[in-house]
């Protein structure tokens, strides 16, 4: 048995980059989840809106966040803001005072709600896209995001880490393929791999959860077909970081987790301190949330979803390009030497 | 056509790999390169292949169409079928035509009933074979084989050199690492590699002819340092000459020559 222990010991000490990771990112993980899993909401962005849009919003105090204070808006502007996600709660002054929620944003609604208990009773509350909070519609379609990011990171991952490990990698090298050609091959299985798995886990979702459907498809689709380009990249870019394929499923964990916490899928992105939130923008599921539940649930028009979208391509191209670079670097200068003849 | 490397220098951190070799793999020949582990041979042949290595020295190889590698292990894809594989071969390179060719190598080598057999599921020696296949099937300049032969029944390693000899015939270039000395007697040239550099080379009657002193044939050698087991026997080199001395072949000039370098003697 010593001489079992003995062996994994020596084994484990000479994997520095394992022996790393299983120290330092404990303590990492604690922190960085520490602050992001809170389900106390520090502030609520609210915009407040009519006549007395002035006088209510001097009124409102922490956590309500005032962004907005527009008294000539009206009840159809609030619905505009809570949709584009400009603030998650719009006070509506005047004759008919309402507070609208947004529904999606679960916590902060809740959270919202509890306060509205103490509003005089002439004030109504209206919850939009999400009447009844329903966990599962707004989890849903950030969970499709996850199970796409957990298959797609995971296995094109590995991909490149076969080739080394079969020896065949450097027999690519040889061959007249551009390393983007590898990489376009690797990953073209798996993103229409992913597509497939897509449409099926959105229908059975749909389907099984009951979960609303109120946006555009082809604005969907585009999201989608942005962010398996950013996963499927970020396998590619694992793969060619690690020299197994233990290492590369490590990585791909790695940033599973992060994204699973950091994302807002769980726990909304402003209750996070912003030192901590820096790193959920870095995240693809970040956007692809945004995306997904402005579209499933508020039907969210493209222009609100600018930025999202426009992240995702950022990422994607990123990732990408230093996936390519790291390729080139192991497979490519030889190509660019200028070959002389050499007489013997 | 001549292809090759001249003065290669390879550093991997403070070690050097390759110390100014130079070699020569000509058109129609069959060049190998013997030496023991940590020689240099696979350094030596990734950068003639052109696989991204930094090093010093003038490399001559043709246009990346025009070259294969077979890596050590073969190559071939474990979870593609041999048609498969030769198939990805045909698209990376880009051939036409190409079926028939594929059909007659697979002939030659009686792997023409495995065509549906997916890589993994073959033998070591018919995935050295399919792995040499996939190197001649683009009728490239140049061959480069990192130990084809490694591992591999001795039927199948005399098939590999059957194949190796008839891509010599098609004018292509082979450089093929080995460390088993009797396959060098089969090549054109032979090239003594010892811990990076050139210890000998030339065809292998030349390196054969080349050692100075003499090699004898003892029970018990007299100079531990000096002789190597031989079967039962002992084989022991005298620098000084001997003549009691055998007819050296190549396996014994090779570690003759090595243990020159060791040992010091001239």
């Amino acid at each position: 048995m010593l001489a079992m222990i003995l062996k994994e010991f020596r084994q484990v000490r000479r994997d520095k980059r394992t022996l790393a990771m299983m120290i330092m990112l404990p303590i990492m993980l604690l922190i960085v989840f520490g602050y992001a899993a809170r389900f106390d909401i520090p502030e609520i962005r609210t915009a407040v809106l009519g006549p007395a849009a002035d006088q209510a919003a001097r009124a409102l105090q922490e956590p309500f966040d005032v962004v907005e204070i527009d008294p000539s808006a009206t009840a159809e502007t609030a619905e505009t803001l809570l949709r584009d996600g400009d603030a998650v709660v719009a006070i509506v002054t005047g004759e008919d005072p309402t507070v609208y929620v947004d529904g999606t944003e679960l916590f902060t609604a809740q959270s919202a709600l509890r306060r509205a208990g103490a509003l005089p009773d002439d004030v109504a509350v209206e919850i939009l896209f999400n009447p009844d909070l329903s966990t599962s519609a707004v989890m849903v379609p950030a969970l499709i995001g996850l199970v796409l990011l957990a298959m797609g990171t995971v296995v094109t991952s590995l991909g490149v880490v076969r080739e080394r490990q079969d020896g065949t990698l450097e027999q690519l090298a040889v061959m007249p393929l551009r390393p983007r050609d590898v990489i376009a091959g690797k990953i073209a299985p798996y993103f229409l791999v992913g597509l497939v798995d897509l449409a099926v886990i959105t229908i059975v979702g749909l389907w099984l959860f009951d979960v609303p459907f109120r946006g555009s498809v082809l604005a969907f689709a585009a999201g989608v077909f942005l962010f398996l380009f950013a996963v499927l990249g970020i396998g590619v870019l694992i793969s060619t970081l690690s020299r197994t394929q233990g290492e590369a499923i490590q990585l791909a964990i790695m940033t599973l987790l992060p994204q699973v916490l950091l994302s807002g899928m769980i726990f909304p992105l402003y209750s996070m301190p912003p030192g901590i939130r820096w790193i959920a923008y870095l995240l693809p599921l970040t956007y692809f949330t945004m995306i997904a539940r402005g579209i499933f649930l508020k039907a969210t028009p493209l222009d609100a979803l600018a930025f999202p979208y426009l992240a995702l391509v950022v990422l994607a191209v990123v990732v990408f390009g230093i996936a390519v670079l790291r390729f080139r670097r192991d497979l490519a200068p030889a190509r660019s030497r200028p070959v002389e003849e050499v007489s013997m | 056509m001549t292809w090759g490397v001249r003065d290669l220098t390879v550093d991997y951190g403070a070690a050097r790999a390759l110390d100014g070799v130079t070699v020569a793999a000509p058109a129609g020949e069959v060049t190998v390169v013997v030496g023991g582990d940590g020689a240099g041979k696979s350094t030596l042949l990734r950068v003639l292949a052109g696989i991204p290595v930094p090093h010093r020295g003038e490399v001559s190889r043709p246009d990346p169409r025009r070259i294969a590698f077979v890596p050590t292990g073969s190559g071939t894809i474990q979870d593609l079928t041999v048609a498969e594989n030769l198939d990805f071969v045909a698209r990376a390179y880009r051939l036409r035509h190409w079926r028939e060719r594929a059909d007659r190598l697979l002939e030659r080598t009686d792997l023409a009933s495995f065509r549906d057999r997916l890589g993994r599921e073959l033998s070591g020696g018919m995935r050295q074979k399919l792995g040499v296949i996939m190197g001649m099937l683009p009728s490239p300049d140049l061959i480069v084989l990192d130990e084809p032969t490694t591992g591999v029944d001795p039927v199948s390693r005399s098939e590999v050199w059957r194949l190796l000899a008839a891509a010599a015939g098609e004018q292509a270039a082979l450089l093929v690492a080995s460390t088993y000395l009797d396959e060098a007697e089969r090549a054109s040239t032979v090239v003594v590699l010892h811990r990076g550099r050139v210890l000998l080379s030339g065809t292998p009657a030349q390196v054969s002819s080349s050692l100075a002193g003499s090699i004898v044939d003892v029970d018990r050698p007299s100079d531990p340092s000096l002789a190597w087991p031989r079967g039962a026997r002992w084989r022991e080199w005298r620098p000084g000459g001997d003549p009691g001395g055998v007819r050296p072949d190549l396996e014994d000039v090779v570690i003759a020559a090595s243990l020159a370098v060791e040992e010091g003697p001239s």
